[in-house]
C-alpha cells in the first residue's frame, strides 16, 4: 500500500493502481471517456487530466501510477479549465442531436457536460459533417458525427473479441471509425461496442429509435440463452422487453455478453406466447378458462390411480423453482411417480472459449441436484398409459414417444407455442423468466437469480401457482405460495443448496457444491 | 569556416561510392572498430552535438539511454521524414552525399549496439529514396554493410521504409507506430524509445543531419567539433532558406551566425529591394520574429530560444513588408488542421477550429472577440494537454503571430477585408 493525497484527502491505495482507479475507489469523481477497465490505456480523450504537485504539466490520471507521497489535484482552476476545454472541443463538431439520439439520457458526454462545463458554444463556423447511419455490420449502426474517437470500440475488437474489424481512417477532425476494407463488424460480441461507446455513435440496429431510455425500467436478470448465464440488465416497459445489457459479474461474464444471447429477449415479446389455457377438443386445441383446464386435469388425476404412473418431465430450460415445484407436486401428491429431464438440443451449436457455451440450456446443472438424469433414449423411458406433466419444450422424437406410450393425460406447461401442440391434452400458459422470480445454475455451478421484471402476460400463471392450486384441490396441499418459498423448500431438501436464500444469492450468485 | 556537411556537395558524382571514398567516406569506420561502443558515445558527448530534427537534444546523452543490461535487439532509426514546412535540408544531404548518412548510421549503430537500422523516409521523397537505395547497394557490395563489416565482427543491415504522407510521422513515436505497420499515432511517453521503441525494443531515433555529423566527429574528435559554433550549440547548421529573399536554398552556417548577416550576406538580401517584416528561423511550428527581433538574434539554439522562438530544424523563411501576416497564419493553420493525427481531443478538434477562425478573419468575416477566442483555444491545447507536442507546434505560431502582428488582425476585422487584396 502507498499513501497518496487526492484533493487534500489522504488515502491508502495498493501499489500498481492508477490515480483514476484510486480516485474511483475513494468516490472522488474524475471524468473520462476513453478509459475502460477491461481495455488498454489509450489516453486520447484527455478528459481525466489532473495536476500533480511538483509537476508543471498535467497528467492523464488513467495512466498515472500511484507512488508514495503523490499529491493529486482534481479540482484546481487549471484542471477545471482543462475539463471545460476538452468538453468544448468535443462539442465543436458534435451534432448536438440529443433530441433524436438513442444515447440521450445515458450519455457520458451529456453527463460530463452538465457536470463539468455547462458553457455555451463559442463556435461560429460550420461543423464537419460525416455519415449519420452507417452500418458497420449486421447489428451495429454508426452515427459518425457523434463519435468522439475514444477508440474503445476498436480496442474491444482488438483486445477482447480479437477480431480486429475496426480502425480509424482520415485524420484530425475528419477522423472516422470504420471497418477495415472488406471486413464487417460481425464478431459474436459486436453489440458490446454499443455498450462501451460513451456517446450515441455506435447504436444497436435492433434497438435504434425504439424507445427513449428514460421510459425503460431495469430488472437484474440472467441471460437464458446458454449455460454461461451472463448477468444482464433487462430493460423493459409496458410488459415488453426492449433490450438486454450485460451486468457486471467478474466471475461470469465480466462486463460482456454475446450478440446471440443479447437478442434472445425477442421470444419474451413474440407472437408465439401462450396467453390462455388451451384444451384439446375434437382433435384441436381451444382456448378455455383456467377452471375448465384445471377441472380436466383433476378429473384424470383425482381419485385412485392404481398403478398409473405420474410422470414429471423436467427441463434444463426452466428455473430451479419451476422444476422443483413440479417435482415436489408429483412426489407429494402421487404414490407412483417417475421423473425425466429434457433439454434443448441444438445441432452444431455456436460455442467459443469465452462466453458462448455449446449447451443452450440455462439450467443443465440443476436437475442432477434432485437426482433427475437427462433422457437416456431407452425404449421404456416413457411409461405406457401414464399421466404426463411436461415443462417447456420437447424434441419431436420425444413427443412421438409420448404419443406412442398412449398416455392417459398430457399436461404441458409452456410460455411459447410455435407448433400445433396437439400431442398435449391441456396446455397451461406459464410466464417466461422475465415475468417471475427464478434461479438457474450455470455451467460453473453458480446459482444465479433472475428478478421478475413485470406481471405475467395474458392469463399466464407461474408453474408453482398452478401446481399449488391443483395440489389444494387434490387435497395434498403444498407449503409454498411464491417463487421464493418454493426456493426455501428446495433449499431445505437439497443439501447442495442448504442455507441458501434469495438474499444470499444476491446480485452476483453463489457457487453450489 | 570549415564545412562539415556540404563540403562535397559540389563534387560531381559524389553520391557514387568510388568518388565519395576518394573524399574520405567510410574512413572513420576503421577508427571506430578500434574503439569500444562506449568510447564512441563519449566522443559524441564530448562534441556537444545536439539533435538537428528540431528539439536540439544532446545526441550522445540520448545514445547513453539504452539500458545497460538490455537483452533485446536495439534499433537505430534515421528520421528522414523531413516534413516541417520550410525545411528541405535532409533531402540535400541524401541527394548530394548519401554515403555520409550511411557512414553516420554505421557509427551510431555500432555505438548503441544496433544490428538493424531503418531509414524512415518521407513518402514524397522518391528521388532521395532512389539515391539512398543505390548507395546502400554499393555499401553492401563493398562490405561496409552486412555481416562482419570490414572484418570487425560487427553486423549491420539498413533498410529504407517509406512514409505514407503524414507530417506527424516525423514525431519519433508516431514514426515507430508507422514503421511497425500501424497508424501513425504518437505514443504516450514514458516509456521513451530508448527504453521501449520499435517493437518495444530499445530504439534511438536520430535526424539525418544529426547522423551526418558523426563521421566528422569521429575523424576529427569531439573536441574539434565543439570548437565550431557557440558554447552550447556546437557545430554547423544546415539552413533551408526560402521566402522573400534573393537566393533561396540550403546553406551550411556556423552556429551563432547573426540572422542579419545570414540574410544580407548569404541570402543576397530581401527581394525586390524590400524590407524584412518578419522571419521564421526554425520552421512553421515556432513563433515568428519581427524585423527588430530578427536583427538581434543569432542562428543557434540559445539565441533563438531567448528571442521566444526556436532554431528548430532550420526551416528559415523571410516575409517582406508587403506580406499579409493574417494570410500567412491562415496557410499555417490549414497545414496543422490537415496534419493533426486526430488522436487527442484538443488537437483533433482545436486544429480545425483554429484554422476556421483564421480563415474567417482573413476573408473579412472576423469579429473582435475572435482574437481572444484564438488565444484561449490555443491555451487549451498546449503544455501537456495532448500526447505529443504537435498541438504546441500548432499553437506557437498562432500565439506568435497574434502577439507580434496583432494590428494586422485587428485591421482585417475592422475593414471586413484583407487590406493586401
Amino acid at each position: 500500500m502507498v499513501k497518496i493525497k487526492i484533493d487534500d484527502k489522504e488515502i491508502d491505495v495498493p501499489q500498481g493502481t492508477t490515480v483514476l482507479q484510486a480516485a474511483k475507489a475513494n468516490k472522488i469523481d474524475i471524468p473520462y471517456f476513453c478509459y475502460h477497465s477491461k481495455l488498454s490505456i489509450a489516453g486520447n480523450c484527455r478528459m481525466c487530466l489532473v495536476q500533480i504537485k511538483g509537476q508543471n504539466k498535467p497528467v492523464i490520471s488513467c495512466r498515472e501510477q500511484v507512488r508514495e507521497g503523490l499529491e493529486v489535484d482534481t479540482k484546481s482552476p487549471e484542471v477545471k479549465k482543462m475539463q471545460k476545454g476538452v468538453l468544448e472541443f468535443i462539442l465543436v463538431n458534435h451534432p448536438l442531436d440529443c433530441p433524436i439520439c438513442d444515447q440521450s439520457g445515458e450519455c457520458v458526454l451529456q453527463d460530463n457536460y452538465f457536470k463539468y462545463s455547462k458553457s455555451s458554444s463559442r463556435l461560429e463556423d460550420q461543423k464537419i459533417h460525416k455519415p449519420k447511419d452507417k452500418p458497420l455490420g449486421p447489428l451495429v449502426t454508426l452515427d459518425d458525427e457523434r463519435c468522439i474517437v475514444c477508440t474503445r470500440c476498436i480496442r474491444f475488437c482488438d483486445e477482447i473479441a480479437k477480431t480486429h474489424e475496426l480502425c480509424v481512417t482520415q485524420r484530425g477532425g475528419h477522423s472516422e471509425v470504420t471497418t477495415f476494407p472488406g471486413k464487417a463488424l460481425k464478431n459474436p460480441y459486436s453489440l458490446c461496442t454499443v455498450d462501451i461507446c460513451p456517446v450515441g455513435a455506435l447504436t444497436s440496429t435492433d434497438f435504434r429509435f425504439k424507445k427513449r431510455v428514460w421510459f425503460l425500467k431495469t430488472a437484474k436478470s440472467v441471460c437464458t440463452h446458454c449455460a454461461t448465464g451472463c448477468n444482464i440488465k433487462m430493460d423493459w416497459d409496458d410488459a415488453s422487453v426492449y433490450r438486454y445489457r450485460p451486468r457486471e459479474n467478474e466471475a461470469v461474464n465480466q462486463c460482456w455478453m454475446c450478440d446471440e444471447g443479447r437478442l434472445s429477449y425477442k421470444s419474451i415479446n413474440d407472437a408465439t406466447r401462450v396467453l390462455d389455457p388451451l384444451m384439446k377438443k375434437e382433435g384441436k386445441l381451444q382456448k378455455v378458462e383456467w377452471n375448465e383446464a384445471l377441472q380436466k386435469v383433476l378429473s384424470v388425476c383425482g381419485g385412485s390411480l392404481g398403478d398409473v404412473k405420474v410422470v414429471g418431465v423436467l427441463s434444463a430450460q426452466s428455473t430451479c423453482e419451476e422444476n422443483f415445484a413440479l417435482y415436489h407436486f408429483i412426489k407429494n401428491g402421487f404414490k407412483n411417480s417417475k421423473f425425466l429431464a429434457t433439454k434443448k438440443e441444438v445441432k452444431n451449436s455456436s460455442h467459443d472459449n469465452f462466453l458462448i457455451d455449446a449447451d443452450k440450456n440455462p439450467n443443465t446443472n440443476f436437475l442432477p441436484l434432485i437426482s433427475v438424469g437427462h433422457l437416456s433414449g431407452a425404449a421404456d423411458e416413457f411409461p405406457t398409459g401414464g399421466i404426463y406433466f411436461v415443462l417447456d419444450h420437447l424434441t419431436e422424437a420425444q413427443k412421438e414417444k409420448i404419443i406412442a406410450a398412449n398416455p392417459r393425460l398430457v399436461v404441458w406447461m409452456t410460455s411459447n407455442l410455435s407448433e400445433s401442440g396437439t400431442w398435449a391434452d391441456v396446455i397451461l400458459p406459464k410466464p417466461t423468466f422475465a415475468e417471475q422470480d427464478g434461479t438457474f445454475i450455470n455451467r460453473q455451478k453458480r446459482i444465479q437469480k433472475a428478478d421478475k421484471a413485470f406481471e405475467p402476460k395474458g392469463h399466464a400463471k407461474p408453474v408453482w401457482e398452478t401446481l399449488a392450486e391443483l395440489a389444494q384441490r387434490l387435497d395434498k396441499p403444498v407449503s409454498w405460495n411464491s417463487a421464493e418459498t418454493v426456493f426455501k423448500t428446495l433449499a431445505e431438501s437439497v443439501s447442495a443448496l442448504k442455507d441458501l436464500s434469495y438474499l444470499k444469492i444476491g446480485d452476483q450468485g453463489v457457487m453450489v457444491s | 569556416m570549415e564545412l562539415i556537411l556540404s563540403k562535397n556537395w559540389h563534387v560531381p558524382d559524389q553520391r557514387k561510392l568510388s568518388v565519395a571514398e576518394k573524399n574520405g567516406a567510410y574512413s572513420s569506420l576503421k577508427k571506430i572498430f578500434g574503439m569500444t561502443p562506449l568510447q564512441v558515445i563519449e566522443e559524441v558527448k564530448a562534441s556537444g552535438l545536439r539533435g538537428r530534427g528540431g528539439a536540439g537534444f544532446a545526441t550522445g546523452m540520448k545514445w547513453g539511454f539504452i539500458p545497460k543490461d538490455n537483452k533485446k535487439p536495439v534499433y537505430l532509426i534515421n528520421n528522414f521524414d523531413e516534413s516541417e514546412p520550410g525545411t528541405f535540408k535532409d533531402r540535400m544531404i541524401a541527394e548530394k552525399d548519401p554515403h555520409m548518412i550511411i557512414e553516420g548510421m554505421i557509427i551510431a549503430s555500432y555505438a548503441i549496439g544496433a544490428h538493424t537500422s531503418y531509414i524512415y523516409i518521407r513518402g514524397e521523397y522518391h528521388r532521395p529514396w532512389e539515391i539512398l537505395e543505390e548507395a546502400l547497394k554499393e555499401a553492401y557490395a563493398k562490405g561496409y554493410l552486412g555481416k562482419n563489416i570490414l572484418g570487425s565482427g560487427f553486423d549491420l543491415d539498413i533498410f529504407q521504409h517509406r512514409g505514407a504522407g503524414a507530417y506527424i510521422c516525423g514525431e519519433e513515436t508516431a514514426l515507430l507506430s508507422s514503421l511497425e505497420g500501424g497508424r501513425g499515432y504518437p505514443r504516450i511517453k514514458p516509456p521513451f524509445p530508448a527504453i521501449a521503441g520499435a517493437w518495444a525494443c530499445p530504439t534511438i531515433v536520430n535526424n539525418v543531419e544529426t547522423l551526418s555529423n558523426i563521421p566528422y566527429i569521429i575523424n576529427n574528435g569531439g573536441a574539434a567539433f565543439k570548437k565550431i559554433g557557440t558554447e552550447k550549440s556546437a557545430g554547423t547548421k544546415l539552413m533551408s532558406a526560402s521566402g522573400h529573399i534573393n537566393k533561396p536554398g540550403v546553406y551550411e552556417v556556423e552556429m551563432g551566425l547573426p540572422i542579419r548577416t545570414f540574410i544580407e550576406e548569404h541570402l543576397g538580401g530581401v527581394w525586390k529591394g524590400r524590407k524584412v517584416k518578419g522571419v521564421v528561423p526554425g520552421g512553421s511550428s515556432f513563433a515568428p520574429l519581427t524585423n527588430d527581433e530578427a536583427m538581434r538574434t543569432n542562428l543557434d539554439f540559445e539565441s533563438c530560444a531567448a528571442a521566444g522562438t526556436s532554431l528548430g530544424s532550420g526551416g528559415f523563411y523571410v516575409m517582406d513588408d508587403t506580406t499579409c501576416m493574417v494570410r500567412l497564419l491562415q496557410f499555417t493553420t490549414k497545414f496543422y488542421a490537415h496534419e493533426s493525427c486526430g488522436q487527442c481531443t484538443p488537437c483533433r478538434e482545436g486544429s480545425g477550429w483554429i484554422f476556421k477562425i483564421a480563415r474567417r478573419i482573413e476573408s473579412g468575416n472576423g469579429r473582435e472577440r475572435d482574437l481572444n477566442l484564438l488565444e484561449d483555444v490555443c491555451s487549451n491545447v498546449v503544455n501537456g494537454r495532448t500526447i505529443c507536442v504537435f498541438a504546441d507546434a500548432m499553437a506557437m505560431p498562432v500565439q506568435g503571430f497574434l502577439k507580434k502582428f496583432r494590428n494586422e488582425f485587428e485591421e482585417h476585422i475592422r475593414l471586413g477585408k484583407c487590406p493586401h487584396g
